[in-house]
């Protein structure tokens, strides 16, 4: 008649087992639908945790299909703590494993998107340096120097138009996404993410830096995939976003 | 860093709802009928960002009560260590006026399920709750209450009722209890038997909280009703008369009201809150 944790939590994701026997009514009588309370809270609340975490998948695959993809996800990939706030770590691959999705190729690097967006909101708070600081500094300390960029910053690179595509699902009469692979950047002005589509060698540039290497060998690696690389509008996207916390010179 | 001296050292017995990002600006513009807040522990364990600096302005206005949806305490495993060190983390910062958590478990080999499960009343599970909470109470340096349960379903093998399991519990802990009177309606209804009658059993001295909230009504397998704890609508009648006839037994207590889910405009919430203040005029200091 004992009901352990394990035989309860089994028929809770799995509709196809029976319910428990040695749960009942006042009266006695098998649990039946009661039973069922649980197993729809569990599977409601955290489908509606991925739709949430995920607003543009749910808008690219659209309600129902959504709901569909985000039971099996729960059922193989449970929450492991209850910080609901970062649920959802291994949709990006699980959405790239689903057979009957893989014509979406895309749909991945946007799940990494709205991932990152939602790490970037609950990120440590940071005070940037101001843009005079960076004005002040002599142009030979600067390309020795290396910076600290913000805990909210988060770099994003893909084969797809993944900004272009991410907009379109989520903002009513943006364009049709271009054919072209971006890459983008998420900085956190004050409290509320701010994604921005990186020109060419921008993702290298800040990639290098936040690797720990110098200025200068930043804008190596920005002139090695991009010859023009332009750092103006590069850094005034980080400056602007207070995404620079630091600047270490060279000892 | 919080000024942590200007902290109350308990709740007040006042009206508190349960905070929502939406009401942050309704709350800090105008005084109103809401005299607390309570905010649930695990939306507030990220490192930064917005969360934390409106719960660090709210917390200047307002005794936060700081209610844990998920430490498991009813688990049949040990409690999730790096879970408790979160909850501390966030109660050495904030200092709360209050801690609470479910007698329920959420978590099992690893995965938490998100929902407040049931558990039997045995000798094994009161001794294995008593354990948990002992354990919080000394991670966490301060007493905690633990709340009542909704259930849909009973368990073959209890042997013992809720009220007397929660006595138990509080006698053997020292922890005190949140009486969450929607949730005896709702057990009371979906489990057949008197409300009123629960309340006398109940042990009302180690209430340091009541909670209020809205629930649903379903059928179960036979055609009698099934009501289900949803917190997302007005509390009923017949949960506030029940507030009325715990408050004539118990005196003034701190009264949250719940609203969880379709959570409503301003005006509508803070009318709610205003009629637990107004249930609380009417009680006698002295019950």
């Amino acid at each position: 008649m004992r009901v352990s944790e394990t035989e309860f939590r089994a028929a809770l994701l799995d509709a196809d087992q029976p319910v428990p026997t040695g749960l009942h009514d006042s009266a006695a009588r098998p649990a039946g639908c009661r039973f069922d309370v649980y197993r729809n809270n569990v599977a409601a609340s955290l489908t509606d945790a991925l739709h949430e975490g995920f607003p543009a998948i749910s808008s690219l695959l659209g309600k129902t299909n959504m709901d569909g993809v985000a039971g099996l996800f729960l059922r193989a990939h449970p929450p492991r703590t209850p910080r609901l706030m970062l649920y959802g770590a291994a949709f990006p691959d699980f959405l790239a494993g689903l057979e009957q999705l893989a014509h979406l190729g895309y749909l991945a690097d946007v799940a990494r998107l709205e991932l990152a967006l939602r790490h970037a909101y609950h990120a440590a708070d940071a005070t940037p340096i101001t843009p005079e600081r960076l004005g002040q500094t002599a142009p030979e300390t600067l390309l020795t120097a290396r910076l600290t960029l913000a805990p909210a910053l988060r770099l994003l690179r893909a084969p797809w138009p993944i900004h272009d595509i991410w907009r379109y699902a989520l903002e009513p009469g943006a364009p049709q996404p271009r054919t072209e692979p971006q890459d983008m950047l998420i900085t956190r002005p004050d409290f509320d993410p701010a994604p921005h589509l990186l020109p060419p060698g921008g993702a290298a540039w800040i990639a290098t830096l936040q690797a720990g290497q110098s200025w200068s060998a930043a804008e190596d690696a920005a002139r090695t995939e991009a010859p023009d690389f332009d750092l103006t509008p590069v850094l005034t996207l980080l400056l602007q976003g207070g995404a620079i916390t630091d600047l270490i010179p060279e000892r | 860093m919080l000024d942590q001296t200007a902290q109350p050292a308990r709740l007040p017995n006042a009206a508190g709802i349960g905070y929502k990002p939406q009401h942050f600006t309704a709350l800090c513009d105008a005084p109103s009928a809401v005299s607390w807040l309570e905010i649930h522990a695990e939306n507030y364990m990220g490192d930064g960002g917005r969360p934390l600096a409106q719960l660090r302005h709210l917390a200047q206005s307002f005794p936060i009560s700081v209610h844990g949806v998920g430490l498991s305490i009813g688990g049949e495993g040990a409690l999730d260590r790096d879970h408790l060190a979160r909850l501390k983390q966030l109660c050495d910062w904030l200092n709360p006026a209050s801690f609470s958590e479910h007698l329920a478990w959420s978590s099992h080999d690893e995965a938490f399920l998100n929902d407040l499960l049931p558990l039997p009343y045995t000798d094994a599970t009161l001794a294995r709750v008593a354990d948990h909470i002992d354990q919080v109470q000394t991670t966490l340096g301060r007493r905690m209450l633990l709340e009542n349960p909704s259930s849909y379903l009973a368990f073959a093998e209890s042997t013992w009722s809720e009220p007397d399991f929660l006595a138990e519990i509080a006698r053997r802990t020292g922890c005190g209890l949140l009486l969450d009177v929607n949730n005896v309606f709702v057990s009371a209804t979906n489990l057949n038997f008197s409300p009123q009658g629960y309340i006398d059993a109940f042990p009302l001295d180690p209430v340091g909280e009541i909670h209020l909230g809205g629930h649903d009504t379903q059928a179960d397998d036979h055609g009698a009703p099934l009501l289900i704890d949803s917190h997302g609508r007005e509390v009923a009648d017949p949960v506030w008369a029940l507030l009325d006839y715990t408050l004539a037994r118990s005196g003034p207590r701190p009264l949250l009201i719940e609203w969880d889910n379709d959570v409503p405009d301003w005006p509508v919430l803070e009318t709610e809150a205003d009629r637990a203040r107004v249930a609380l005029q009417e009680v006698p200091a002295c019950a």
